[in-house]
């Protein structure tokens, strides 16, 4: 990002999205304003300038609006060279990362979920799915770490990281609150050093919630799934 | 030069959405037809994940998923560029290329529906078709501005896929009173030349169409 740089992050804390863009803009130390937004009471400027999705994170660039958070990060990488490069910058090397990107939103979020949200015996079916294809994604991984101990750093940190680590990098957290395991620590060994590499890094550490309130959103989101599946 | 090798199906919107790109960038490609109920090795080793098509295969290198392999076409052959230079331009073609994507399924679903849940698909379909005209192309001539671009081929299964699934589901979507823009962007992209001369024959993709429909009711029905 070249010359006037207004940069403006419109989020919310609870948003993973949001926080997806949020660690872009800080690895490429590229100074922003956070704006919280209120989602039952949106401004009238997040409307505006989202008008198709009304929802969090939009990033206003000198006054341009994007959103979709994996848009705005590659955006972010086109325009500033600082490092890491969020995205590599072989044709073939960034297609596999999109494509584990795209896996990651549409197979993982969905599935990640249906398990938060439901209980039972429909908890436990989504929770054997989610262990199916995060066995998928531990296969899929051993090609970007063929010696099977990422090394992660503010210099490497890319958009998969970026992705992997809004998703579960809470991951202990969410087993706790859940009260189930998601992850099997002997089944995908790779993914567990992976996130444990990522939620290592200051930077990381620094921009995720605070625990208690975490604990309370999950607790949210899984007590109003009982209330439904017992009523 | 090497070799480029697209894996596909007659009746894929999402297989001509790359044909359209490689063409479009006049690359030298073999097509080669997946039977979708006997898949080769070749496919269930190119894409071991979803076990999909299409599979763009360059140099040996397999890569999969349409809007990776548009992206990617565009990368290594920058002819004829397919994406705006400027970068928020571009940004915004993504997003758009991305809200077809994820809306998708709730397209879909009038097809693969019946009765007062395919009442609802449709009038949902409709909604987004609305955004789509009304955000996405505006007063555009195309998606990509004067010429078509990679977001036009993205949105091409609303050109020349929608009406006939529309018509083996019994169903209207697409007409010109409702989404005049749309209409008359679905109209110009079909005449493009290189997209013109490639295209299903819309009587074979009618009758396949209109057998998946009768399985689909068959089952959903019983």
């Amino acid at each position: 990002m070249e010359g006037e740089n207004k940069v403006i992050l419109h989020g919310t804390w609870s948003s993973p999205y949001a926080k997806r863009v949020e660690l872009a803009l800080k690895l490429k130390g590229i100074p922003f304003l956070y704006v919280e937004e209120d989602l039952k009471n949106k401004s009238l400027l997040l409307l505006n300038y989202n008008p198709v999705h009304k929802k969090v994170p939009v990033l206003v660039h000198n006054g341009k609006p994007l959103a979709e958070s994996l848009c705005i990060i590659e955006y972010i990488d086109e325009t500033c060279n600082n490092s890491p490069q969020l995205l590599p910058k072989d044709p073939y090397e960034r297609a596999q990362v999109r494509f584990w990107t795209i896996f990651i939103q549409q197979k993982l979020y969905e599935t990640m979920l249906t398990v938060m949200k439901s209980a039972g015996e429909a908890q436990e079916k989504a929770i054997k799915e989610l262990l199916e294809k995060l066995q998928v994604l531990e296969e899929g991984m051993k090609g970007f770490f063929p010696d099977g101990s990422p090394v992660i750093s503010n210099q490497n940190m890319g958009i998969l990281e970026i992705m992997i680590c809004s998703l579960l990098g809470p991951y202990k957290l969410q087993e706790e609150v859940l009260g189930v395991k998601i992850i099997d620590p002997e089944k995908t060994p790779l993914l567990v050093s992976w996130l444990t590499a990522i939620n290592e890094l200051p930077l990381v550490k620094e921009s995720a919630p605070p625990r208690d309130k975490t604990v309370a959103l999950l607790k949210f989101v899984t007590e109003n799934a009982l209330k439904s599946s017992s009523a | 030069m090497e070799e480029v090798k697209l894996l596909g199906t007659w009746a894929s919107a999402f297989s001509y959405r790359v044909l359209w790109a490689l063409k479009l960038k006049g690359v030298q490609y073999e097509y080669v037809e997946e039977d979708l109920f006997n898949k080769s090795e070749l496919l269930l080793r190119c894409n071991p994940v979803h076990k999909k098509i299409p599979v763009l295969i360059h140099g040996g290198k397999p890569i999969a998923e349409s809007a990776v392999i548009l992206e990617y076409i565009e990368e290594i052959w920058p002819q004829n560029p397919l994406l705006p230079q400027d970068p928020y331009e571009r940004t915004l073609a993504r997003f758009w290329i991305k809200f077809g994507e994820d809306k998708f399924p709730i397209f879909y679903k009038f097809f693969h529906s019946v009765g007062e849940e395919q009442v609802k698909a449709t009038k949902e379909a409709k909604e987004l078709l609305k955004v789509i005209e009304e955000h996405g192309l505006g007063e555009k001539k195309y998606f990509g501005g004067d010429n078509i671009g990679l977001t036009d081929i993205a949105y091409g299964w609303i050109a020349c896929w929608l009406g006939v699934l529309a018509e083996a589901a019994g169903v209207q979507l697409l007409d010109a009173e409702s989404f005049p823009k749309l209409q008359a962007w679905a109209d110009r992209f079909k005449e493009v030349p290189l997209i013109k001369d490639n295209l299903p024959d819309p009587d074979q993709m009618l009758n396949y169409f209109k057998l998946r429909r009768e399985q689909l009711v068959a089952s959903a029905t019983s």
